[in-house]
């Protein structure tokens, strides 16, 4: 089977203020290599939280994650992107995007860091700044450096929670363009939590929509279209009037079917 | 053009003084209460000439500054790691705030006399007093960066195959590093006072503190003005350098 994670049931609870508060609600999903997974639903509702399950930086409190009964998911092989304030600001971009391959658990040699630096510069279009400092470069350049420097461990997953929400829309649709090209050329998947559907419809070959919180999925939308995706064709722009549809859907009485 | 009012206005006041301060002196005309300019410069530009058939104002300069380069880099070597686990472990934190906390607001010249009882007059005691100076604008300046570290970072860092051990060598240490620079900005200049004012306490034998002291002993008033004019000198060009430090190493602070 070509599935690389298959979550099944999980649900976490936050204790808040002496109050329990739940999260999210027997979220299921599964995601297959090289696809390009778009998250959605309204905001506060758990998306990060799922992202956050997957990554293994938080752990669920039920529910299984690749047929374990785990309530973590620290064996998966993922790699985590940030919206913003997430590269190391005392190390250069190139340093920055080596940083993953110079912890001990990779085994990697100097050269072998510095190749593989190389590579990721030239697939983001960072040569030039290899030796910027992060606050030398605009906010879609940060970008770039920080899914570069996800990318550099070699993820199965790349998980990118609104990675591109702080950029201007020009900036934004060219780290889009980014990360089809990417997809392209690697075989990661993508699984990305976005607030946009234009986004998702442009970049996505699947959608999942989340209820209000606590999250329970609600809808799973397929995108048909091959890529590049003419945004302006009306099948293109009534998709994306529906996804947006069922995510203020999702945002009033939880209608999960 | 901007610069240059700058500087026209800030050298205004200081002149103002010096003008002030010779025309008194010359009717006071005691140089044992306020002696003038002209007796003042030739100490100051004469740094290396031997005083009342001691040590120079250089030597004693250096004496002074080497003491307080040793009390202050004993004090880093403590509070720098002492602060980067009392900022990461609240456990560790625990222990040493309250600790801390009481040390903390007694003067560093409170200590001379316990100084004194321990180390007995000279080196020892001096350095000590230099340390407890130092220290806890370090600590508290490790502490507070350490806790400034945005756990955005340590979360990358995680995501990426961190280690507790490669987060604190990795993120934690180069995060608070600019805070810890500031401490040791903050450090040196209390080092300094302090030293400069346990010298001037009976039983040491050189150092500027020493020779304002010995100054006034001898009613020798332009050497005591030359003295604290080196003094405020060498403040000024260490904490400059300090500054420059934190230009050339931590320009990214602030701004990412
Ligand atoms: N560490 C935490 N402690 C307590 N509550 C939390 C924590 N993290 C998230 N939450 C709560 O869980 C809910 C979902 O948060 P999140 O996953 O960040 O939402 P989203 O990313 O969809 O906006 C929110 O109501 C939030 O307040
Ligand atoms: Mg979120």
């Amino acid at each position: 089977m070509n599935n690389i994670l298959e979550i099944n049931n999980i649900s976490k609870i936050f204790a808040e203020n002496n109050s329990l508060c739940k999260a999210i609600d027997n979220v299921s999903l599964t995601l297959t290599k090289k696809e390009i997974v778009c998250l959605m639903g309204p905001s506060g509702c758990g998306k990060s939280t799922v992202l956050r399950i997957i990554s293994g930086l938080d752990t669920a409190d039920s529910g299984i994650i690749n047929g374990d009964e785990w309530i973590s998911a620290d064996s998966l092989h993922t790699a985590m992107v940030f919206q913003e304030h997430s590269l190391f600001p005392w190390l250069s971009v190139a340093e920055n995007i080596g940083y993953g391959l110079r912890m001990k658990t990779r085994f990697s040699s100097e050269q072998q860091v510095n190749q593989k630096v190389s590579q990721l510069l030239a697939l983001v279009r960072m040569e030039e700044f290899a030796n910027a400092l992060p606050h030398q470069l605009s906010g879609g350049m940060k970008q770039r450096v920080a899914v570069a420097r996800a990318l550099a461990v070699e993820p199965d997953i790349l998980l990118m929670d609104e990675p591109f929400s702080a950029l201007d829309p020009f900036s934004r649709r060219e780290l889009q363009d980014e990360v089809l090209n990417i997809r392209y050329h690697l075989d990661t998947t993508f699984f990305i939590v976005t607030h946009n559907p234009e986004e998702a419809v442009y970049l996505a070959n699947r959608v999942i929509i989340l209820t209000k919180r606590p999250a329970t999925v609600l809808k799973e939308v397929t995108i048909p279209f091959s890529y590049p995706r003419n945004m302006v064709d009306p099948e293109v722009l009534d998709l994306i009037q529906e996804v947006t549809e069922m995510i203020t859907s999702g945002r009033g009485k939880a209608e999960v079917n | 053009m901007k610069r240059l009012h700058k500087i026209k206005r800030g050298i205004a006041l200081p002149v103002t003084i010096v003008i002030i301060w010779e025309i008194l002196s010359l009717n006071i005309g005691n140089s044992f209460i306020l002696p003038g300019w002209e007796l003042i410069v030739p100490v100051l530009i004469h740094p290396m000439d031997s005083l009342f058939g001691g040590a120079s104002l250089f030597e004693n300069g250096v004496i002074s500054l080497e003491r307080v380069l040793i009390g202050f880099l004993l004090a880093t070597v403590i509070a720098v790691p002492l602060g980067l686990l009392s900022g990461w472990s609240e456990r560790v934190d625990e222990y040493f705030n309250p600790l801390i906390q009481i040390l903390r607001p007694v003067p560093p010249i409170a200590w001379m006399p316990l100084a004194i009882a321990w180390f007995k007059i000279g080196f020892g005691s001096l350095i000590f007093i230099i340390f407890i100076g130092s220290f806890f604008p370090v600590l508290i300046s490790t502490v507070e960066g350490v806790h400034n570290v945005r756990i955005r970072w340590l979360e990358v860092a995680e995501s990426l195959g961190a280690t507790t051990k490669e987060k604190f060598v990795t993120v934690i240490i180069p995060g608070a590093l600019p805070f810890i620079w500031t401490g040791f900005r903050l450090a040196f200049g209390v080092g300094w006072m302090c030293l400069v004012a346990a010298e001037m306490l009976p039983g040491t034998s050189a150092g500027l503190g020493y020779l304002i002291m010995y100054a006034y002993n001898l009613g020798q008033i332009q050497v005591i003005v030359a003295g604290m004019i080196v003094i405020g000198i060498i403040g000024i060009v260490s904490d400059y350098l300090f500054r420059c430090g934190q230009t050339r190493f931590f320009d990214w602070q602030g701004k990412e």
